[in-house]
């Protein structure tokens, strides 16, 4: 049988969860997308920062919760860390669907753009920007459903969310409780999914 | 020095000065010096790495010389705002590079926007230029350039570099992806857009028969040194080995029938 107030903690956890979870998609849309857009521009850059982002996808997500737990300012228990942390796994699909969406834009159709007398400025926003919309969304979605997923983890530092009922769950060997946080953050996943999958259509330019 | 700056009365529409042009080691351009006369069709001939679309580069400021200086209506290309210069110049490439997320009517009309023109004054130039280049405005004005085909997209490419009024326009290989009726079809009505507007243009191709049909003088490249500048019939009469050796390309078929066979 479930427990009494099992609804309402449902609730709560996962506003909390979507809190989280917005609060770093915010941050990884707010460094990714101009990053991104800055290295269409500075080449030497390009190996570099994309290394570390794909580094920092590699490391699995309970360690890197742990290693950001001793660092000064970033680190320690609490839902900071967990931000952090997210914000590094969201960072990856955001910068590189960017990249390669500016990036492939068609060369003729870029010499034109130039050639016609845009500023850089018109061309990223009138041209480039508009072209690779469709890419750049993508990676926008793909984070946020990864970012749902990981963020049930954050629970493990005390960040919160629906990964309170999973822990609680497998430490009391309580199917209901795992369900209770598995099945909402499946939802949110399917949900958000959907939505950006719709926008990315909408979008599309051609 | 000075004097370059101030465009003289009855100065060339675009004049190179010594222009050599360098990609790391190799010499792209080897010191050209040509002047175009206002009104005049200039075909820049040569093979595939001839350095003509560099040259061409050369006049909208896409590129820079290494060495001398390319002047447009007596200024170096160095000395001009490049957005105002690339502005003025209207630039027609093979692959066309029509803004696929942009109706035909918003192609066209793109140069008038970056200027700040006002929208009824847009709409009606872009009206006015496709009915120029034999597309009806209402049957293509709200079309993406997807929906068209090769040819058709061309002339609204053509329509786009005329839009602003351009002081030049410049042809690369405009005409090259075309079938040969097509390509026959657009060649006349650049005569007739020619003779109708009067503009300097400035086109680039390596077919023989188009730079004798379209222009009104002739510049061989070859590896990016000027080999011949002549008019199409100083160019017929020419005895240079590179203009020969576009020559012998048109006299293939006759003396195939005459000698070989029979």
């Amino acid at each position: 049988m479930p427990r009494a107030g099992l609804l309402q903690d449902i609730i709560d956890l996962t506003a909390e969860h979507t809190v989280l979870v917005l609060i770093s998609m915010a941050f990884a849309l707010a460094i990714g997308i101009p990053l991104g857009i800055l290295l269409t521009r500075r080449t030497a850059l390009r190996g570099w920062v994309l290394g570390f982002a794909n580094v920092m996808q590699t490391v699995p997500s309970l360690a890197l919760f742990g290693f950001l737990i001793p660092i000064p300012l970033i680190g320690g228990i609490g839902k900071r860390t967990a931000i952090v942390a997210l914000v590094l796994y969201a960072l990856l699909p955001i910068l590189r669907n960017t990249l390669t969406g500016i990036l492939g834009v068609d060369a003729a159709v870029r010499e034109s753009a130039i050639a016609m007398g845009m500023t850089s400025r018109q061309l990223l926003w009138q041209v480039e920007l508009p072209l690779a919309a469709p890419i750049i969304l993508a990676g926008i979605r793909i984070a946020t459903v990864t970012t749902i997923g990981t963020a049930t983890i954050a629970a493990a530092i005390g960040g919160g969310g629906l990964g309170v009922f999973i822990f609680r769950g497998i430490a009391s060997v309580d199917t209901t409780e795992i369900l209770a946080g598995a099945v909402p953050a499946a939802m949110l996943a399917l949900i958000s999914d959907g939505g950006l999958s719709w926008i990315e259509k909408r979008f599309s330019p051609a | 020095m000075g004097s370059a700056l101030t465009p003289a009365a009855g100065s060339a529409a675009v004049e190179f000065r010594e222009v050599s042009f360098r990609i790391r080691d190799s010499l792209i351009l080897d010191k050209l010096s040509f002047r175009i006369e206002p009104g005049e069709t200039l075909v820049l001939l040569g093979r595939s790495g001839s350095g003509k679309t560099t040259a061409l580069k050369l006049v909208n400021g896409l590129l820079f010389p290494s060495s001398g200086e390319v002047l447009v209506d007596g200024r170096p290309t160095t000395a001009w705002n490049v957005i105002a210069l690339r502005r003025s110049i209207g630039y027609v490439i093979q692959e066309v590079g029509l803004f696929p997320h942009f109706t035909v009517g918003e192609n066209v009309g793109l140069v008038p926007r970056l200027e700040g023109w006002p929208p009824e004054r847009i709409a009606s130039r872009t009206r006015e230029l496709l009915e120029q280049v034999g597309l009806d405005p209402g049957q293509f004005a709200d079309r993406r350039p997807r929906e068209l085909s090769g040819g058709q997209r061309q002339r609204v490419g053509v329509a786009r570099a005329l839009a602003a009024n351009p002081r030049l326009l410049l042809f690369d290989e405009p005409f090259g992806a075309l079938d040969p009726v097509t390509r026959r079809e657009l060649q006349d009505q650049f005569l007739g857009l020619r003779n109708t507007l009067q503009k300097t243009s400035i086109f680039v191709t390596h077919d023989v028969g188009e730079a004798l049909r379209l222009s009104t003088r002739i510049a061989v490249l070859d590896r990016g040194r000027l080999e011949v500048l002549a008019t199409p019939e100083e160019f017929l009469r020419s005895q240079a080995p590179e203009t020969r050796a576009f020559l012998a390309v048109l006299n293939f078929e006759p003396r195939m029938h005459t000698d070989e066979h029979r």
